[in-house]
């Protein structure tokens, strides 16, 4: 396994989706002890409960995002911390780690990009009632995978 | 290996536990376990605390944990003390920053509690 190899560059951007991929299940095997696979979106559509977010800004512009429902965010808690009941503050905190870690793991695998490229300390949404509307308009790729059964939904939207 | 006082710099809580165990789980035993949510509060905690070891973030409100790197390095009672940093920030230049400034460890989250054994026990005096 491998976590600073560079795989890409901007004008590669064809081959992100994998590397995104790569990316979240590397975080997930080494942070949560779990094995993740990408499953078709279109049958897992995630309970957008718990919304963690992370900016980047430099070669790279635009917004991460990982989503999932509440119990989810609860299990990932808990699988980062051990049994210890995590409060609600502490769900929140976890998710957004696994977000920050996502983020700078993909971009860790750009060619060229990591040095220029600068990541915004992360921001955790609870409650499902929401609309995000980025002005990152340009390339947008989503990952969706099962934990524990349940789907989470890793969205990368950058600027062109 | 004699306990030690370690000072663990993140603005996530949930990742300073998270090296407090990997810490733990290298073999390392703790005296003590001060924690800082960003470079100006750790700033103040190693004034107020004597630490054997600081495992440090970089990116994090108020202060950032390179600022803090060469912050700490004016700091009298805290010379010597060596300086790893966790971090997702994984390129040559932060790395060559950081240990520029003084870092004497550098640490690419996601990280094993392996890899904070390797990074860390040397510099506690203790091979890995």
């Amino acid at each position: 396994m491998s976590t600073d190899t560079s795989f890409a560059t901007r004008s590669h951007e064809e081959n992100w989706p994998p590397i995104l991929e790569l990316a979240v299940e590397e975080v997930f095997e080494i942070m949560l002890g779990t094995r993740v696979k990408p499953v078709a979106q279109s049958e897992h559509e995630p309970n957008r409960e718990f919304t963690a977010m992370i900016g980047l800004a430099g070669s790279l512009c635009g917004i991460l995002t990982v989503c999932c429902d509440a119990k989810t965010a609860g299990q990932i808690a808990k699988s980062m911390l051990g049994d210890t009941a995590n409060s609600a503050e502490e769900v929140g905190d976890a998710l957004g780690e696994i977000c920050n870690m996502i983020a700078g793991n993909f971009k860790n695998k750009l060619a060229g990009t990591d040095e220029r490229c600068m990541l915004s300390v992360p921001t955790v949404i609870s409650g499902g009632q929401y609309s995000l509307h980025s002005l990152a308009e340009g390339t947008s790729m989503e990952t969706i995978l099962l934990f524990e059964g349940a789907p989470v939904a890793v969205c990368l939207q950058l600027q062109s | 290996m004699d306990k030690i006082r370690a000072l663990i710099v993140d603005d996530s809580s949930v990742m300073r536990k998270i090296v407090e165990r990997s810490l733990r789980q290298a073999g390392i035993e703790l005296e003590k376990v001060v924690e800082a949510s960003n470079g100006a509060e750790a700033l103040t905690a190693v004034q107020n605390n004597a630490v054997d070891l600081i495992l440090c973030d970089i990116n994090m409100p108020v202060m950032d944990g390179l600022e803090f790197v060469r912050q700490v390095a004016k700091v009298e009672s805290a010379k010597g003390v060596p300086i790893v940093m966790i971090t997702t920030e994984g390129s040559e230049s932060h790395v060559v920053q950081a240990l520029s400034a003084g870092a004497r460890g550098y640490i690419r989250k996601p990280f094993t509690p392996d890899q904070v054994k390797e990074h860390v026990l040397p510099l506690l005096g203790k091979k890995p």
